[in-house]
């Protein structure tokens, strides 16, 4: 029977459940619904639950050890000599026979084509069995729960809990996820320290992820040494936040305090589709626009700029920025007290210094939190960089020269084919660490700062 | 006052039912004085410091202050009372032209200081709101030291030459506000961490660093315990020698502890003025009586 068939009947006995819930519900009071400890629609829920999730839960554990179970039963069955070879040709093998089960199969070994309708079958077989394993689940889980139906069951709480249960479990899924992601990229860095000491990579000046795969090839010195990416990184983002700290600052200022109120409703959310630019279309603007612009001022004034240059890949990133500035910081503006500017006017001092003395100071630690938030974010962009800063990894203070940054260079430390254990493609990992750590004390410094500023004024 | 009857009133429903009937007034509460309402009582003083001439508030179309006149006269407290929304806060900050802020506001009508208006062109906002003080309902200190909480506007008005000329003029100032003795020690620390009363005072200590000559107090005490407010109460009694107070009040009993006279406001209308005691033995207007004797309000 097809999966989704099977998924569609279970949640329609589950409706089914729901109904004959409530009705039990009442019935059993005759009607009075007030005679009953909860609303008849938690009585229905409840039924509705004990039917479906059982069900549910039996499936996806069915279907999670189904593909496994199968194959061991399909590789029992395939003739000797197949049978008896080392584990990656068998694993080619079993990857032959998925392909001809997906039809999608190249070879036409008559062994293979075998075993693959022996696999289907024994999946028809499986998933018949499952359906009426789940239906069987489906009717005693609800009718269990139908019969325990009576006024004073207490329906809402038993409801109330598996609401919060379900919520527990989505918010376990971003929780875990995060913590697989950490894992495996430190264990993966930890594999990269096993080749490359730490303190090379950490404290090294020259960056050439070229290994040699054998050993009289040339032009590979396999330095993995981290400071000029990161140095291009700091490079960057400083330039970004120049631009985007005081454009962020001024405009939020504007629309917090002087913009009537008209100016506003239209001006910030136009800010904020800054935002929603694809950082792509960033991208190529900065590569295509704004870095020959600029090549041709510099050769203008004299200056030797270069086509992708730091200084282009990081103003228009401080243009991308600008928005998280300037709404984070209208916010903490916005959230210092009218009382508070209030209590300056009225001493006579006009708007430009009650901003000063008075908006600035209070905001301040918001606004602090907002603009590490924006340089963290700068850090980690990705696009911009990849297309506009070059990917030479020179140790220079020079904006106007091409320089490479960590993101850049973790895309194409694996872009294309890789082998996943030589140290170029794990030096990505560690790099990725490295990036992930930054931001993530960046993070906690902001939070940080962000709340104590919040309890100041609640 | 007749507060034991009230309280009866208020313990014995049967007797709140036939209450209403018995008294019928003849204005209600929720209904503004009828069209062209004048004045009872005498708006005018002798030694008048500001004046208030046919003065009209709008909130967009609310017409929020209707045709008041009144003048504030020279080293005198006058309260101004009233139930919430009769737009007492509203004309005290005509006074000090705090409306500008609000962008939907609009004030007509004539009023001065001194004989000058204070709506004319050339006035210089700035100026005049350093000769007319404000004290606000919550103290808002500013997330400064104690300092430079008072220290903000003879700053901003260049008031001072020199430091020592600028910790004189705080200290005077706080002695002023009867604050002194207690901060003497922690003026470097912020003026948020004081009690309530503490920042109340402190504000007022703001207010009167920038030397005004009148001061303006948006219902000060409504959010400090007895003790600071009976502090700021003598306070104020203290200040009149020196300024010209308008005070407005939710509490009767303190409008006539500290005014020497009183205002009441009606949805927008100046009802009634005259001295306080007049006011609270012997009301003329029967809205007066209402509001007083806490028939409604
Ligand atoms: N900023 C404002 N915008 C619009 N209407 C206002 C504003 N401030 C006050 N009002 C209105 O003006 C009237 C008088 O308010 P207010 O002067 O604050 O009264 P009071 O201080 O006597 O309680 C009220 O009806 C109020 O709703
Ligand atoms: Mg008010």
């Amino acid at each position: 029977m097809n999966l989704s068939v099977v998924l569609t009947a279970v949640l329609g006995l589950a409706a089914l459940a729901y109904h004959f819930g409530r009705r039990r519900a009442f019935a059993v009071v005759s009607g009075r619904v007030r005679d009953l400890h909860s609303l008849p629609s938690y009585y229905g829920m409840h039924t509705a639950l004990w039917c479906g999730v059982p069900a549910l839960i039996v499936m996806s554990l069915w279907l999670a050890f189904e593909p496994s179970i199968m194959t061991n039963l399909v590789v029992e069955r395939l003739p000797e000599a197949m049978r008896h070879v080392p584990e990656s040709q068998l694993n080619l093998v079993i990857n032959d026979i998925r392909n001809a089960v997906n039809g999608t199969m190249t070879g036409n070994d008559p062994a293979i084509r075998e075993a693959a309708d022996y696999y289907l079958q024994l999946r028809t077989v499986s998933h018949a069995a499952m359906a009426v394993v789940l239906f069987a689940l489906c009717a005693a889980g609800g009718s269990w729960a139908w019969k325990r139906i009576a006024p004073d069951f207490r329906a809402r709480n038993r409801v109330e809990k598996s609401m919060s249960v379900l919520l527990i479990l989505c918010s376990m899924v971003a929780v875990f996820t995060t913590i697989g992601i950490v894992l495996s990229v430190l264990f993966e860095s930890l594999r990269f320290f096993q080749q490359i000491p730490l303190t090379d990579f950490l404290f090294g000046l020259e960056w050439s992820p070229q290994t040699a795969m054998r050993a009289d090839q040339v032009g590979a010195s396999g330095a993995f040494g981290m400071i000029p990416l990161l140095t291009g990184t700091l490079l960057v983002s400083g330039i970004a936040m120049l631009v985007a700290v005081p454009l962020g600052l001024m405009s939020a200022l504007y629309l917090s305090e002087y913009a009537p109120s008209r100016v506003r409703t239209f001006g910030k959310p136009l800010l904020e589709v800054l935002a929603g630019i694809p950082t792509v279309v960033y991208g190529f603007f900065a590569a295509i626009t704004v870095a020959p612009f600029l090549r041709d001022l510099g050769a203008s004034v004299g200056l030797q700029v270069a086509s992708e240059s730091a200084l282009a890949a990081g103003a228009v990133m401080g243009i991308m920025i600008i928005p998280f500035v300037s709404s984070l910081s209208d916010d903490v503006i916005n959230a210092v007290p009218q009382a508070m500017r209030d209590g300056s006017y009225a001493l006579g001092a006009t708007k430009s210094e009650t901003i000063k003395n008075v908006v600035l100071p209070a905001a301040l630690p918001g606004i602090v939190g907002s603009v590490l938030l924006a340089i963290s974010r700068a850090i980690g962009e990705t696009m911009i960089v990849v297309m506009a800063a070059g990917l030479s990894a020179k140790l220079t203070a020079n904006p106007l020269e091409a320089v490479t940054t960590v993101t850049v260079q973790i895309v194409t430390l694996l872009v294309g084919d890789q082998e996943f254990d030589s140290p170029k493609t794990l030096a990505a990992f560690a790099l990725g660490l490295v990036l992930f750590l930054i931001t993530l004390v960046l993070n906690i410094i902001a939070l940080h700062v962000v709340r104590k500023y919040r309890e100041q004024y609640e | 006052m007749n507060q034991p009857n009230t309280l009866t009133r208020i313990e014995d429903p049967a007797m709140a039912e036939i209450q209403p009937q018995q008294a019928q007034p003849t204005f209600s509460a929720t209904e503004p004085a009828p069209e062209g309402h004048r004045t009872v009582g005498k708006i005018t003083v002798d030694n008048p410091k500001m004046s208030a001439r046919d003065v009209n508030v709008y909130y967009g179309e609310k017409h929020a202050i209707k045709h008041v006149e009144l003048d504030i006269g020279t080293n005198e407290v006058i309260a101004l009372i009233g139930p919430s929304g009769c737009g007492k806060s509203t004309f005290l900050r005509t006074l000090n032209r705090m409306n500008d802020t609000i962008d939907i506001c609009r004030v007509t009508g004539n009023i001065s200081l001194d004989g000058q208006d204070i709506y004319d062109r050339r006035l210089d906002v700035v100026q005049l709101r350093a000769r007319v003080g404000m004290v606000f309902q919550k103290p808002n200190p500013f997330p400064k030291s104690i300092f430079d909480n008072v220290a903000y506007g003879p700053k901003i008005h260049g008031m001072t030459s020199s430091r020592a000329e600028l910790e004189d003029l705080v200290r005077w100032s706080l002695e002023k506000a009867g604050l002194w003795h207690e901060v003497k020690d922690r003026l470097e620390q912020p003026g948020t961490g004081l009690s309530g009363g503490q920042q109340q005072r402190l504000c007022i200590a703001r207010a009167i660093a920038v030397s005004p000559e009148v001061i303006l107090m948006d219902e000060p005490c409504s959010a400090l315990d007895p003790i600071a407010t009976a502090k700021i109460e003598e306070l104020i009694d203290e200040l009149r020698e020196n300024y010209s107070i308008v005070i407005v009040t939710h509490s009767m009993q303190q409008a006539a502890r500290v005014s020497q006279r009183t205002a009441y406001f009606h949805l927008g209308d100046l009802i009634e003025v005259g001295e306080t005691e007049q006011i609270f033995t012997n009301p003329e207007h029967k809205l007066t009586e209402g509001y007083i004797t806490g028939r409604f309000g």
